[in-house]
């Protein structure tokens, strides 16, 4: 466990800045609130209504639907590099692995999931 | 195949129960009949292939299935069929056919004829499950299923308080004898290791010594259950009652089938009781005494179906006083020719009741004679059966239970069993009397609705008297080496008869001698009652006011069903009351009562875990593995 | 790092996967038919699920005595792996059968339930069949995705969908502590293949190493959330409860059956046996998670949560079968999964049927007299009743006896006696239910039972099947000795 120990030093020390720059700023900052200040900041321009707004559920569903195929691209890429040595199963299982994936593209296009009204 | 011969009247059952109602009357009533019918068919074909057999290979068994095994014991569901289940197994679909078939005319009118038959196909299931298993179990859960079948067939007409009172009263007197039973098992598999009958009659001779306690107690307990089964003093007491059932019902169950159940177990289990001197002692003294006690009671009686109850419980005697005697043969062959004729005479009354509009006061029928001439006929020939009147079936079997009697040199029982003839003679032929000859004593409705039943009940009756005249011809006396059917049971019997069979050679003289001697006896009570009841109308009051005491003695069956009332019953009831009063309703109540409060108690605590939100439920999460490492850290 | 030798296409056993490829084709089959416009009320989904799960269960049938070990010793097809495969292609099965009627009474009647249904299927086999920590995390994942729909399906009920969140939310917070186990002992043993693991163990025993128990220990709290054991058990009620009932059944049989498949192949496979250490923590856990389950149980007045709080009892008693441990206590446990999924199934199965249309009636008082007007529910659901509460001649009894008689060799007496006080507890609510259905009168409107062929064909499986094996438990108790005996 000793080769820990740095590590274990290097989180006291984070802690222990982010902590003591925290309590420092808390004790010496003069307090005087107002409603200006109070509010969130937004780039220093006056927020228009409430930070807790609703998202249109469609931005998740192209999030997802990104992270979905772009997992299918992480996993193309190694297959490409190792495509020789995997032969013909590699090429088989991929395929599969695609196909499934196809599948569910056919159905997300026929439910109209990617159209945007 | 065997198992087929209890599957089909199941199957009939379970055909009755989901499609019984779409099927009319007509075609119940030919479900239940075809079922048992090609029971019969189905018994006959194996017990023709078994009589093919080489005699010493007789047996048959049929392993449906293992119900379950743990470890030596097993308990399968399994058939056997031997030369003695096979004689079984033909009485009971043979004769439960025929009353099958007279139940269809008898119970035409009734409102729960679809019920009936469901019932009474269920008790031939479980009676042929009771006499074909091959080991003490599923014999035992055949008793019960008859036990049950018995229960719900004499409380059939439930709306009579008087019927489901003897529909209790036969259950709970049962009960008395299956605890014997059930001890009676035990014994014998902790002793004997199997409840499989091959298996534990083989190991029977080696485990247990000749007339040791063990096997004497295992015996008595077994005998305490046949008692029950086949009302037996001192439980014979539920049996006149069950009259309370439909006269086919009494017939079929209270008669040629059910009650012989119990002879049937001693005769299975004569092994076991051969090695218990004394059991076989009990076993004769006891049926020699219900022989005698239960006719002495017909003598009075005024009920035509209770004089046949009591009959019925004097003729099982006899049947015990043979087993009890050695004489296993003669108790099966008394079985096989008492279910004959003594069916025809429940089936003979039940016509007679049917002819007069449920009359059953024998004092007010007479001169039947001319009017029922087919009961009438068939009645007399069983009349004269029960009588012990060569050449008709009851005379061989009787003949041969007393001489067997006689040579075992147990005098005293065979004195016993000599008077029970002439009462029986006696009371059947007074039966016979005041129901079919002298004058008419009809009430006017009676008189009016008078009629001969219908060819469905007829033609069971002919055939049964038509058995009654012939069945005793399988074994008539003096044969050398034993006659056909005791050459029949020999396999089953075999050990033990031939010791019984040894000291049996009374000389041909004596013998003779014997027979003229049942005879006489049984037409000197045939006479009597001719006397009494007949000739002189006046001599039976007579005779009733100067024996008046002892007539009411009889009349009230010696008060035995007040003394058990006094004593056993009441002292139950007031012990159940005063548990009910202070220990369930207090103690127990109480407890389980507390108990629950407690638990509802907590639960109402526990659910304020529950509160629904995702949070608390995270933090219980956190809490229990931080448990876990807790527990980890103090080790 | 030595080169991964190239698999070859042909050395694969297809025969051994045939469930497994049966159940992903139809399940995307049915996915892509939905596109194919069928005539209003054809029951066209359901069927190809019965038929997809039919082919499932043949497949592995038909090679059920073959062993064999796929892709590198991942998957393995053993008599456990056939067992589970079997259970629950029947556990879905009998869970299709009573979504039949019910999803188009209720309005929730999509081609995606059932291709959930089979996914979540699909993913409780490969739980059971799998021989490496990292694809029993993929099928636990592959199902518990598809329940968390599942139970958010009546998209239109709040209940439903707090339901939905609730067993995401608390699902993946598990799923992280499982994760981080499986970690653990890839960081303590440099494998996740079990087999390997237990190889390793062998030759240098590492009980003592903390980094080894404590993922032991994370591991067991990840699949105690998912059979639904206490202190894991918070989510139970809400979500059977908020589900559609044909969920609830399906997921009160398939889903605790799965954990327990899985945590059983890796005890006994991986760890060698239940480590000894384990001993006090799965007994504390069984102790708490039968008494809280049926303690609890007792107030309840929607049938739903009762039953809820009695699948978490019954999970105790299954812990009290993986405490004895062994080969005798994998088989009980194996047991009264079996006979515990169809009771409970049957059980959820009436309730689907109580109601018509789109109302549902789910109260212990909504059953009040129904006995006598349906006596066919009225009977099964005593006999249901009587055996979840353990009592001859049905096969809950059987379970109880396997699984108690086992706890008593192994010297587990006072396990046994709190099993034994808190089977007599649940007797008590069990009983009311059967009290309702023939001592009570209905209060206010009395319930109606929507009738369908398929809801009834299910019953009378359920309902033969707990009968059958309270009478005949010889054949099952072989089958499922049989099916542990590549385990150990």
């Amino acid at each position: 466990m000793r080769e820990y120990i740095p590590v274990l030093l290097f989180l006291l020390v984070a802690f222990g800045f982010a902590a003591g720059t925290i309590a420092l700023s808390s004790i010496i900052v003069p307090l005087r609130r107002n409603a200006v200040k109070n509010s969130a900041y937004e780039c220093g321009v006056v927020p228009m209504g409430d930070a807790r707004q609703r998202v249109a559920i469609k931005f998740y569903l192209v999030a997802v639907l990104f992270i979905l195929f772009d997992i299918e691209a992480v996993f193309l890429y190694p297959w490409a590099v190792a495509f020789r040595q995997l032969g013909l199963y590699g090429l088989v299982e991929m395929a599969l692995f695609i196909v499934v994936l196809f599948i569910g593209y056919v159905y997300l296009l026929k439910k109209r999931a990617l159209e945007w009204e | 195949m065997l198992w087929l011969i209890p599957a089909l009247p199941l199957a009939a059952v379970l055909l009755n129960l989901l499609v019984g109602g779409r099927l009319g009357r007509k075609g119940v009533g030919w479900l239940a009949c075809g079922a048992v019918g090609l029971a019969f068919l189905v018994a006959l074909r194996a017990v023709l292939r078994l009589a093919a057999l080489p005699e010493a290979q007789r047996t048959v068994t049929d392993t449906v299935y293992t119900w379950m095994r743990v470890g030596d014991f097993s308990a399968d569901v399994s058939f056997l069929l031997d030369p003695l289940s096979a004689v079984m197994a033909l009485v009971v679909t043979g004769v439960g056919f025929l009353i099958h078939v007279y139940s269809t005319g008898y119970m035409a009118h009734d409102a729960s004829y679809r019920r009936f038959f469901l019932y009474l196909n269920l008790f031939m299931f479980a009676m042929l499950t009771l006499v074909m298993a091959d080991n003490f179990l599923l014999m035992f859960v055949g008793w019960e299923g008859v036990g049950l079948c018995s229960y719900l067939l004499i409380g059939f007409w439930y709306t009579r308080p008087s019927a489901a009172e003897a529909g209790k009263k036969a259950f709970i007197v049962n009960r008395i004898g299956d605890v014997g039973f059930i001890l009676g098992m035990l014994i014998l598999f902790a002793w004997g290791g199997s409840l499989n009958y091959a298996r534990l009659f083989a190991v029977a001779p080696h485990v247990f010594a000749v007339g040791s306690t063990v096997i004497t107690t295992a015996t008595l307990l077994l005998f305490l259950g046949a008692t029950g089964k086949s009302a037996q003093l001192p439980l014979y007491t539920w049996l006149p009652d069950a009259m309370e059932g439909p006269t086919p019902v009494s017939a079929l169950i209270h008669a040629a089938t059910m009650v012989t159940a119990g002879v049937y177990m001693v005769a299975r289990t004569h092994v076991l009781f051969q090695l218990a001197p004394v059991s076989l002692q009990t076993v004769a003294w006891i049926g020699a005494a219900t022989a005698v006690f239960a006719a002495s009671i017909g003598l009075a009686q005024n009920d035509i179906k209770r004089v046949l109850a009591y009959s019925t419980v004097s003729q099982l005697g006899y049947m015990f006083m043979a087993c009890g005697v050695g004489a296993f043969t003669a108790g099966i062959f008394h079985l096989m020719t008492h279910a004959f004729f003594k069916a025809l005479l429940f089936l003979g009354a039940g016509s007679v009741i049917h002819a007069l509009s449920d009359e059953q006061d024998l004092r007010r029928m007479g001169g039947l004679a001319p009017r029922l001439p087919w009961t009438h006929a068939t009645m007399l020939v069983a009349t004269l059966a029960i009588a012990g009147i060569p050449p008709f079936a009851g005379f061989f079997s009787k003949d041969e239970i007393l001489s067997s009697a006689f040579a075992s040199g147990n005098t005293a029982v065979w004195i016993l069993g000599l008077a029970g003839v002439v009462m029986t003679a006696f009371y059947m032929f007074r039966l016979y009397i005041l129901a079919f000859r002298g004058q008419p004593r009809l009430s006017h409705e009676a008189e009016h609705h008078l009629h001969e039943s219908p060819p469905s009940m007829i033609v069971p009756l002919a055939v049964l008297a038509a058995l009654s005249v012939l069945g005793g011809l399988v074994g008539p006396p003096m044969q050398e080496g034993g006659h056909a059917f005791a050459r029949w049971l020999a396999p089953v019997f075999a050990g033990g008869e031939h010791a019984a069979a040894a000291h049996h050679a009374v000389p041909m003289a004596v013998e003779w001698g014997l027979i003229a001697l049942s005879v006489v006896v049984a037409l000197a009570g045939i006479g009597l009652a001719f006397r009494v009841y007949l000739q002189d109308p006046g001599a039976a009051t007579r005779l009733r006011e100067r024996l008046s005491g002892l007539h009411r003695t009889l009349l009230h069956k010696y008060w035995v069903d007040e003394l058990y009332d006094a004593t056993a019953v009441r002292f139950v009831h007031g012990t159940a009351r005063s548990f009910w009063r202070f220990w369930d309703t207090k103690v127990v109540d109480g407890a389980v009562n507390g108990v629950g409060y407690v638990f509802e108690g907590f639960s109402a605590v526990l659910r304020l875990f529950q509160t629904g939100f995702v949070g608390t439920y995270a933090l219980f999460f956190t809490l229990g593995v931080a448990a876990l490492f807790l527990h980890l850290l103090r080790h | 790092m030595t080169p991964v030798p190239a698999p070859q296409l042909i050395a694969l056993d297809w025969w051994a996967l045939g469930a497994v490829i049966a159940l992903s084709a139809g399940a995307m089959l049915l996915l892509l038919l939905e596109f194919v416009p069928a005539k209003p009320g054809s029951s066209r989904a359901a069927v190809l699920s019965l038929l997809t799960l039919a082919i499932s269960a043949a497949a592995v049938f038909v090679a059920r005595d073959a062993r064999r070990s796929i892709f590198d010793g991942m998957f393995v097809h053993d008599g456990f792996t056939v067992f589970f495969t079997l259970l629950f292609c029947a556990i879905g099965a009998v869970s299709v059968l009573l979504s039949w009627d019910y999803v188009r009474r209720t309005g929730i009647h999509h081609a995606e339930y059932y291709v959930l249904l089979l996914c979540a299927t699909l993913g409780m086999i490969v739980m059971a069949a799998s021989n490496d920590l990292i694809t029993i995390f993929v099928g636990l994942e592959l199902m518990s995705l598809g329940l968390y729909v599942l139970v958010g399906f009546r998209r239109a009920h709040l209940e439903s969908n707090e339901a939905a969140l609730k067993y995401f939310l608390l699902g993946a917070f598990a799923s992280g502590f499982l994760l981080y186990g499986i970690a653990l002992l890839y960081g303590a043993t440099g494998t996740t293949s079990l087999t390997r693991m237990a190889a390793f163990l062998s030759e240098s025993p590492l009980r003592g190493n903390p980094m080894f128990v404590a993922g032991g220990l994370l591991l067991l709290t990840g699949f105690a959330f998912k059979v639904a054991a206490v202190p894991f058990h918070m989510w139970t009620p809400d979500a059977y409860d908020g589900a559609p009932t044909s969920v609830t059944a399906f997921m009160s049989a398939g889903a605790k059956a799965a954990g327990f498949a899985a945590l059983l192949r890796v005890g006994l496979t991986a760890l060698g046996g239940m480590p000894a250490e384990w001993g006090p923590i799965l007994s504390a856990i069984a102790i708490l998670t039968m008494t809280v389950g049926n303690v609890t149980a007792l107030l309840q007045t929607n049938l739903k949560r009762m039953l809820a709080y009695s699948s978490i009892a019954h999970a105790g008693y299954i812990l009290v079968a993986l405490v004895a441990g062994g080969r005798d206590g994998a088989s009980a446990a194996l047991f009264y999964l079996a006979v515990y999924s169809f009771m409970n199934l049957g059980a959820f199965g009436i309730v689907t049927m109580l109601g018509r249309g789109r109302e549902e009636r789910v109260l212990v008082s909504d059953l009040a007299g129904l006995g006598f007007r349906q006596p066919l529910v009225g009977l099964a659901m005593t006999v249901f009743m009587i055996s979840l509460g353990g009592i001859p001649p049905t096969a809950g009894f059987m379970g109880k006896v396997y699984v108690f008689k086992v706890a008593l060799g192994a010297g587990l007496v006072p396990l046994v006696i709190i099993g034994v006080l808190n089977s007599v507890v649940s007797v008590f609510y069990y009983l009311r239910v059967t009290v309702a259905l023939y001592m009570q009168e209905p209060q206010g409107e009395p319930t109606e039972v929507s009738w369908a062929a398929p809801a009834v064909v299910a019953l009378l499986v359920t309902l033969a099947l707990t009968l059958w094996w309270g009478i005949q438990a010889h054949d099952l108790l072989l089958e499922a000795q049989r099916s542990v005996m590549g385990l150990l």
